[in-house]
């Protein structure tokens, strides 16, 4: 396990490296358009700043209180109807940027997490609670009801497909 | 004793973590902030009105390349839906674009697994088209539409 922890933290500085460059070599050519997506990530990093704390403490409580073999139980190749509940669920309440719940699902996923319970919870973000009201505002309720209703059977759906397609094993070898 | 090395533990691993997390998220964060800004956001209503499936397949390829905030999914969908596009084609998009991610995939894969997160994305594209085709029959057997 530090090995892929270690192999993971290299990937991300590897990642952020080629993005740095990306920038530098658009800033060559398109140099107003570079210091403009600057700005921009500037002030979204303003926004995203208290969810990587609530991530940072998310993850501490995970650390500190879930134990791999709870969640092997709960959320694991043997979780039950209360698991497929709580990915959804999960999924709906999750708020913020996708990439930062990547982080949580990673360390449940090394505790022993489902696939399938992990693409759901992915697939459950798609029905966004806040935004309700500017969606039934836009395409009217009975559009925004039936939308809703499909998304949600199709999270579990889409984590059995997922599951099927890269078992367990698989996805942990990784 | 115990409690304080268990939180010490905890408090460690949490740093770690984050600490790897922490440089996929600021290039996710800059990655997108350059997409946006380089490639023009407004998507005319004129590339639609080939029909159900192609139309379906353009709009489910342009949600899963979108970035940005949902709410502009609903900005950009209710424009088309008044531009004369179809319910289907609108449909796809906005279900791509908040459950395909292009431009996420390298930090997904980063962190949860390639073959996972490749999968899973196009499990996703599919699913956003059958769905966008069952919303418009459903409506269509309401009379909703």
């Amino acid at each position: 396990m530090p090995e892929k922890r270690e192999r993971r933290g290299l990937g991300g500085w590897i990642f952020l490296a080629l993005v740095l460059l990306s920038y530098g070599l658009i800033g060559l050519f398109e140099p107003e358009a570079t210091t403009q997506a600057l700005t921009f990530f500037l002030h979204v990093m303003r926004q995203v700043l208290p969810v990587l704390g609530l991530v940072f403490i998310l993850l501490f409580i995970a650390n500190l209180l879930l134990e791999p073999k709870w969640i092997q139980r709960y959320l694991g190749t043997g979780a039950g109807p209360k698991g497929w509940v709580a990915a959804v669920i999960g999924g709906i309440l999750s708020i913020g940027p996708i990439y930062v719940w990547y982080a949580i699902l990673s360390e449940l996923q090394s505790k022993g997490m489902r696939t399938a319970l992990i693409a759901t919870f992915l697939y459950g973000r798609a029905v966004k609670l806040p935004l309700l009201p500017l969606m039934i505002h836009y395409f009217g309720i009975a559009y925004t009801l039936v939308l809703c209703m499909y998304l949600v059977l199709f999270a579990g759906i889409n984590g059995i497909l997922v599951e099927k397609l890269v078992p367990q094993k698989d996805n942990e070898q990784i | 004793m115990q409690t304080e090395n268990r939180l010490t533990n905890s408090l460690y691993k949490t740093i770690n973590s984050f600490v790897n997390v922490l440089p996929i998220i600021i290039g996710m964060l800059l990655a997108t902030s350059l997409v946006i800004t380089v490639f023009p956001e407004q998507i005319s209503a004129g590339l639609f009105g080939n029909g159900d499936i192609l139309d379906a397949l353009l709009g489910v390829s342009i949600g899963s390349i979108a970035v940005g905030h949902p709410l502009a999914s609903y900005l950009l969908g209710g424009e088309l839906l008044r531009g004369g596009v179809g319910l289907v084609a609108v449909t796809a998009l906005l279900v791509s674009w908040v459950t395909v991610g292009i431009v996420q995939l390298p930090a997904e894969s980063l962190l949860l697994g390639g073959r996972f997160a490749i999968t899973r994305n196009v499990v996703c594209f599919f699913t956003a088209i059958i769905i966008a085709f069952m919303t418009a029959f459903t409506l269509q057997l309401l009379g909703m539409v």
